[in-house]
């Protein structure tokens, strides 16, 4: 009798190890693709990048250390990247990354005012552009700013009498930036912005309800106090999505330009920068050093994105 | 307050008081239309109206001109625009293929299984989320030279499989399938394969859908890999036949017509399959959120 409750306890914890076992087996196996590829394309490139920014290194020797070297040079020698990078890239996530962020809520949060239907096809139209992301975006907005009387712009000035002559949009260092800003806005509902319309849309009536028997009076009030705490985590996924927009682009300048780099750096940010230092003059460890300062700074951002969208309990 | 009207969130129906909010989102609607409508209408001029002064948004007599010089000024180069067609799709279709499967597959163990680690696995992907792949477009190259991947087919899309948005959105949306309906199913005898597949998938349908799009956008829109990994002309995807394009035509009028029809080819495919799938973007969307 004893001897059969051991028996019977062995077969069950072998039963319960060889669960174990096919356990970790399953994980790996079902996890496994992902993080292997995650470690290959995601992960490594970033390590890499950090090994290289203490290198010298221009794809045909060898890399060779040099310390901080390419740090300093950044941050004291780089006059692109003071003069032109810098500011433009300010200036670029403020409109682009905080505006075009606000800009998505107060979309999403009028579309969430409207019934389902044409909630549906405006939705469908503010998201559609984003899907030109890429060189279908440099297409539409070359014609629009082309640089002869053929151009839209040009033309509608032209007829209305503000212009006597054609401007030359895309390569006048003057307006390359702003141009890039209206084709990044026009192209920014994206999925963060599709996040924030469910998010509105998810918000619980009841808590509407409470809130203005406890005294909101109006809907900036019912924003602030009821629609915006209830969606933190959408709004966190939307500000982190708008962040990476802002801080990814380049090539959207360089698309409109045909040249890299723009002119006179006119339309420069680190993305187009980081391509010009490493694939054109081949310094490759002080493009890795910038890659590492951007990646650096995309981190800042969005922990304080974080700390502002976090949910408190 | 004299009484309380009720949440004006999602309306069942039309009502007075959305009239302000229709006159500004339908004028701003035209506006983010109208460089859609002009890919449309410049795809379809002949070369008269491209040349027109002064210029006309509206397409007057549609033709197909445009569609059938983008396949000779290719047969120029070389290579059929059949060939780069070919590449688009197949490239596409294996990483939207691949992305859902190792994203599924990931997802569920990340939702639902026990073990050490899981919470800091997910943590990573979360930070991945901020990950700007052109920001390291210079290691990446590097790793996939050393690897031997330039001009192999498999680096068209292999690059892009792991999407971190894609396992974050569909590990959101397992964790609303019960976890009841697991263990029911695995005293049953069900396998953690046959759960993923028979029970997990059908449930999350809809943030598949969502990565599907997601994937797909990522790799039909993509010129990196063809500029930067691939050398041979006949490897090389739609897309970057697009930006060559555009390169070589530069901007002038009578390039205008075959960048259109050109951009339209590339810009349509995105356009069906969200529409098909939008409601169930949505309702996926509904769990995206960061906590």
């Amino acid at each position: 009798m004893e001897t059969g409750v051991t028996v019977k306890k062995a077969k069950a914890s072998r039963g319960r190890k060889g669960r174990h076992l096919g356990d970790i087996f399953a994980n790996s196996v079902l996890l496994g693709p992902y993080a292997l590829l995650f470690l290959f394309f995601v992960a490594a490139p970033i390590v890499v990048a950090i090994i290289l920014s203490f290198t010298y290194f221009n794809m045909v020797n060898p890399p060779e250390w040099n310390g901080l070297a390419n740090y300093i040079q950044a941050l004291t020698q780089d006059d692109v990247l003071m003069r032109s990078v810098l500011p433009n890239m300010i200036i670029f996530s403020v409109v682009v990354g905080a505006g075009g962020f606000v800009l998505q809520f107060l979309l999403a949060w009028s579309l969430a005012q409207i019934s389902r239907w044409p909630r549906t096809i405006l939705a469908l139209i503010f998201y559609s552009p984003s899907m030109t992301a890429g060189v279908t975006l440099s297409v539409v907005w070359k014609v629009v700013f082309a640089g002869d009387e053929y151009g839209y712009l040009n033309n509608l000035l032209l007829t209305l009498g503000f212009i006597d002559t054609p401007i030359q949009w895309l390569v006048s260092p003057n307006y390359i930036l702003p141009i890039m800003i209206v084709a990044s806005l026009w192209s920014s509902m994206g999925v963060g912005f599709l996040s924030m319309l469910a998010g509105v849309l998810n918000g619980d009536t009841e808590i509407y309800e409470a809130g203005y028997i406890d005294g909101v009076r109006n809907r900036f009030q019912e924003i602030v106090y009821i629609t915006l705490p209830s969606m933190k985590p959408q709004m966190l996924f939307g500000a982190v999505m708008a962040i990476v927009n802002a801080f990814s682009a380049g090539q959207i300048g360089i698309d409109l330009t045909g040249a890299n780099p723009t002119p006179q750096y006119a339309g420069q940010t680190m993305v187009s920068h980081i391509m010009d230092e490493g694939f054109l003059q081949y310094n490759m460890g002080y493009a890795s050093a910038l890659s590492v300062l951007l990646l650096l700074l995309i981190l800042l951002v969005s922990q304080l994105a974080n700390k502002f969208f976090a949910e408190r309990d | 307050m004299s009484s309380f009207q009720g949440s004006k969130i999602n309306p069942s129906r039309f009502s007075l008081s959305q009239v302000k909010i229709y006159a500004y989102l339908l004028p701003l609607a035209v506006v983010m239309l109208l460089p859609i409508i002009y890919i449309f209408s410049t795809a379809f001029k002949p070369m008269d109206e491209l040349f027109a002064y002064p210029p006309r948004f509206f397409v007057q007599r549609p033709t197909l001109e445009n569609f059938y010089d983008i396949s000779s000024s290719i047969a120029a180069s070389g290579v059929p625009l059949s060939r780069y067609l070919f590449n688009s799709v197949l490239s596409s279709l294996l990483a939207v293929v691949f992305t859902l499967v190792i994203s599924l597959n990931a997802g569920y163990v990340l939702s639902k299984k026990q073990f050490r680690g899981k919470g800091l696995l997910f943590t990573i992907n979360t930070m991945a989320l901020m990950f700007v792949p052109q920001a390291v477009q210079i290691p990446r190259y590097l790793i996939v030279e050393k690897t031997h991947l330039i001009d192999q087919f498999v680096v068209l899309f292999l690059p892009l499989l792991a999407m971190p948005v894609g396992l974050f959105l569909v590990k959101q949306f397992i964790d609303q399938v019960p976890n009841a309906l697991i263990e029911a199913a695995r005293i049953d005898g069900a396998g953690d394969f046959r759960i993923v597949y028979s029970i997990v998938a059908p449930i999350v349908k809809p943030a598949l859908a969502t990565v599907a799009i997601l994937a797909f956008q990522n790799s039909w829109n993509n010129v990196e890999i063809s500029t930067y990994y691939v050398d041979n002309d006949l490897m090389r995807t739609f897309a970057f036949y697009l930006s060559s394009l555009i390169v070589g035509m530069g901007n002038t009028v009578a390039g205008r017509g075959v960048l259109a029809a050109a951009t339209l080819i590339m810009f349509v495919p995105n356009l069906i399959i969200f529409i098909f799938m939008q409601n169930k973007v949505l309702n996926t969307m509904a769990h995206s959120g960061i906590k």
